[in-house]
């Protein structure tokens, strides 16, 4: 009996995604377990895996397509010898629209397949991605160079309607607009991450009040440290291993969330929550965004355990093979722009947590100790608080007992 | 031991009161409804649906005279008067037992008597007091009460209904016999459709209007064609007129009009006061709360909110314009915003008025006067039913067809209709209105032939390109 494939949810909280492509084409013999699709979320490129076996009868949502909604029919199973139905029920919904971005991308192999006769000019027929507005709405948009499509409706479910083309009529003109370049211009469809990343740290930052304390952290005993260990590495195969400035970072981070625990906490309306683990989110950049892989119990882990996971989920976060639990729920997060040679800056907070830790580069500079003048390397580091949760003088304290776990690193080996 | 304590409870059956109770059983809210008369309220029983009734008849006597028009012969053409008031009266019970039937189903208790609030308990409910003649039958409370009591016929000082001579709306609708002279002050949608109803009975009719033409809501054009085929049936049209005091006697009264300078006494056996109506706000207990009264209606806001919390007002007693789809819309409306839902504020230029004289009128939005006035820069469409085929294959020619759209954006603005079956095609413009259709669409609509309706479409075109049958 033919069954249809679902749109899988790969997180929690997924509700869409991208079918990114097919590993199967229709026809293709499938066993279960087999890689049918890949999918991006929000976060991350996800396999999709067969449940079933059978014959890939009919692909009912074309790779590039993006919005799928969580429960889509994406395909339809068959067993070998069956025919294959157009849908498998009549309630079955609607496929989604194909990918907006790949009619543009390939807009003259479109013309090309076009009947070379083209009668009368026929007004296009509705997309399924149509706007629904009234059409008195949308003659008094363009009347007005109002882009309808950036209205949101007050009508019936959502339908454009007259009084909202009037109201964005009416509202003043946004200066974004002004800002535009005379010159040519190139619009780039949001992807998935980006849409998430905006509305998440608009959120944040527009939420959560947000106070930031600096403080400068001398490193030179820290890197001395790193390189005792690193020298006790073998230089390859399997006991090999190269603690980075970053991995140590995060374990004085996970000590130091341990001494003043105050700080590792998430606001809700109702209550304080404090967490018993250090599990540190690590700011990776990758090419269309960030994401933030865990290490987990931070606290408790070795160097070389840290820097193991570490080095693991920096790479499959580029390669976009994360998995969620991999990247939701950590306590405190750093973000690291030493590499860049920044000089300091601040991080807006990855709400549910608290606080977020910016580290910036160590410089050699002179600093004064005693009487003396004397070159050490200092970085300065910036952390994010939520006022909701960690008042001035909890921040300040946590943030020394940051530089003291940095300033005496044995701190991190024992 | 019944129910006593509800989510809503709905004071008045009409069709706003009803309507509202229908609409909350099936969002799934506990409902009742307190009536001190019928269900179905004057709409069903004494208004509405009556008078159809009483002007079909008329039509049928019409036509029956009109009998050579079509190829046909017959003597002796008569009626018994006491039969079409009883089949009036017959069609408004057995829609009000009809309503009975649904509350029934719905499982809406319905409690007899006069309903009026009490005061606000501590648990944020109201008592709703049920009275019969004086006493106290039940006492209910809910979170939310819906005041759906209706209007009843305003009285002029100097005209007030006496039930015997001069009659409010309410003797019309029940006369013993035919008045052979009969004349009706106020020429809106209530005195119109008596003064048509009795004329094509065969009464010698005279009606008056102090605005300077009848029908004064509709656009000039309609009211222009409407008194002229008035005129034309032989009923004696005076506008602009100011009335003098009834001398009565004991079979019939004088009336001195002037109008256009001069005064004449019109003697008749009948009079129909139709000048208005008052709403019904005495003694629903408004004195415990803060509801605010403005002459005889409650004040309420877009969403038919009383000025007290949790307390709203819907239909007549909410204002105008006083029309029973009013009502019932605003009953679905107030009833989902209290469940919760999305609703969307009535525009009163979305609500069409049907006046079923003969010809019959119907209009939505706004009229070229109004339209004007408003600051539009309208283009204007008419169409007369003369140049349709189906109106005039059914021998019914009088009449036009008239848009009013916006000409920088092409919003329908207004229809206006007069002629046959109007009211049965006035909601074609309303869709488009609240759709917000511009001619654009309208024109791109194919209407099907052969119908009078094919006017509609002429109408749209004749504002635009041109009308192509005429």
């Amino acid at each position: 009996m033919a069954t249809e494939i679902l749109m899988p949810a790969l997180s929690p909280t997924m509700t869409e995604g991208t079918l990114a492509r097919w590993l199967k084409k229709e026809g293709d013999t499938v066993s279960s377990g087999d890689v049918l699709a890949e999918i991006e979320t929000d976060k991350a490129t996800m396999e999709v895996e067969a449940v079933d076996e059978g014959i890939l009868g009919r692909i009912l949502i074309e790779a590039g397509a993006q919005g799928v909604a969580v429960n889509t029919p994406i395909a339809i199973l068959v067993e070998e010898g069956e025919a294959v139905p157009d849908q498998v029920t009549k309630s079955a919904p609607p496929a989604p629209a194909a990918a907006p971005a790949a009619s543009v991308a390939e807009p003259a192999k479109k013309a090309a397949a076009a009947p070379a006769l083209t009668p009368a000019k026929v007004a296009p027929a509705h997309g399924k991605d149509r706007i629904f507005a009234s059409p008195l709405a949308r003659r008094i948009a363009k009347q007005n160079n109002i882009d309808i499509s950036k209205l949101k409706g007050s009508g019936p479910h959502g339908r454009i309607v007259r009084r909202d083309v009037e109201a964005a009529a009416s509202a003043p003109k946004a200066p974004v607009q002004a800002a535009v370049a005379a010159g040519e211009t190139r619009t780039v469809p949001h992807s998935t991450m980006r849409k998430v990343i905006a509305k998440r740290l608009t959120e944040a930052k527009s939420t959560i009040p947000h106070f930031y304390v600096s403080v400068d952290v001398e490193l030179d005993a820290l890197l001395a440290l790193r390189s005792q260990i690193n020298a006790l590495a073998a230089s390859e195969g399997e006991e090999s291993f190269k603690i980075s400035v970053n991995d140590m970072l995060i374990k004085a981070v996970a000590v130091a969330l341990k001494r003043v625990p105050a700080v590792n906490a998430s606001y809700t309306n109702e209550t304080m929550i404090l967490y018993d683990d250090a599990d540190i989110s690590v700011a990776v950049s990758i090419p269309d965004g960030l994401i933030t892989p865990i290490v987990r119990q931070a606290d408790k882990k070795s160097l070389r355990q840290i820097s193991q996971e570490a080095k693991d989920l920096v790479k499959r976060a580029r390669e976009g093979k994360l998995k969620p639990d991999e990247f939701q729920g950590g306590t405190f997060s750093v973000s690291n722009m030493g590499m860049y040679g920044v000089k300091d800056f601040s991080a807006i907070i990855n709400p549910p947590q608290a606080a977020i830790l910016a580290i910036a580069a160590g410089r050699r500079q002179p600093v004064i100790k005693g009487s003396e003048i004397v070159p050490a390397t200092v970085m300065t580091v910036t952390l994010s608080v939520d006022h909701r949760v960690i008042d001035g003088s909890t921040a300040a304290e946590w943030l020394s007992a940051f530089r003291s776990v940095v300033e005496s690193p044995l701190n991190l080996v024992i | 031991m019944s129910q006593t304590n509800f989510d809503i409870i709905v004071v008045g059956g009409g069709p706003g009161g009803y309507v509202a109770a229908l609409r909350a059983a099936q969002l799934g809210l506990s409902v009742a409804v307190v009536e001190a008369n019928h269900l179905g309220g004057i709409c069903l029983n004494w208004g509405c649906i009556p008078t159809k009734a009483l002007l079909r008849a008329s039509e049928i006597n019409h036509l029956l005279h009109d009998l050579p028009a079509y190829g046909f012969k017959a003597d002796n053409i008569s009626f018994d008067f006491k039969a079409v008031v009883a089949r009036s009266r017959a069609v408004s019970g057995k829609l009000s037992g009809g309503i009975a039937h649904l509350l029934k189903k719905a499982k809406v208790p319905v409690f007899n008597g006069f309903g009026k609030l009490g005061e606000l308990a501590k648990d944020g409910t109201r008592k709703v007091l049920v009275h019969e003649k004086d006493a106290v039958t039940a006492t209910l409370s809910a979170r939310h009460v819906i005041l759906a009591t209706g209007a009843r016929a305003r009285k002029l000082p100097g005209l007030e209904p006496d039930g015997k001579l001069v009659w409010s709306y309410r003797e019309a609708l029940v006369p013993e016999e035919l008045p052979a002279r009969l004349l009706v002050i106020g020429s809106g949608a209530i005195g119109t459709e008596f003064a048509s109803f009795y004329r094509n009975m065969g009464s010698e009719v005279t009606l008056v209007e102090v605005a300077p033409r009848i029908l004064p809501v509709e656009d000039e054009e309609i009211s222009a064609i409407a008194q002229k085929s008035f005129e034309k049936q032989g009923i004696k049209v005076i506008t602009s007129a100011k009335l003098g005091a009834l001398s009565k006697t004991a079979s019939e009264v004088s009336v001195p009009v002037e109008a256009g300078g001069k005064t004449q006494t019109i003697v008749v056996d009948r009079v129909i006061s139709a000048v208005g109506i008052v709403g019904n706000v005495e003694n629903l207990g408004l004195e415990n709360t803060k509801i605010v009264v403005d002459r005889t209606h409650i004040v309420t806001d877009s969403l038919c909110r009383t000025a007290e919390p949790s307390i709203y007002a819907i239909g007549d007693i909410a204002g105008a314009p006083w029309l029973a789809h009013k009502a019932s819309h605003e009953a679905v409306m107030c009833v989902e915003a209290i469940a919760g839902k999305t609703v969307h504020a009535i525009d009163p230029t979305k609500i069409p008025g049907c006046t079923y004289c003969r010809p019959q009128v119907a209009s939505v939005g706004y009229t070229e006067a109004k339209a004007k006035e408003a600051g539009y820069k309208v283009r204007v469409g008419k169409f007369p039913l003369a140049a349709n085929g189906k109106a005039l294959a059914m021998g019914e020619p009088e009449g036009l067809i008239k848009t009013v759209f916006d000409a920088k954006t092409g919003e329908l603005l207004g229809a206006h209709m007069i002629g046959a079956e109007v009211t049965e095609m006035i909601q074609g413009y309303v869709i488009a209105r609240s759709s917000e259709l511009t001619e654009a669409e309208l024109i791109e609509t194919i209407f099907p032939h052969p119908t009078i309706s094919e006017s509609m479409h002429e109408a749209v075109l004749a504002a635009y390109d041109g009308a192509l049958h005429f």
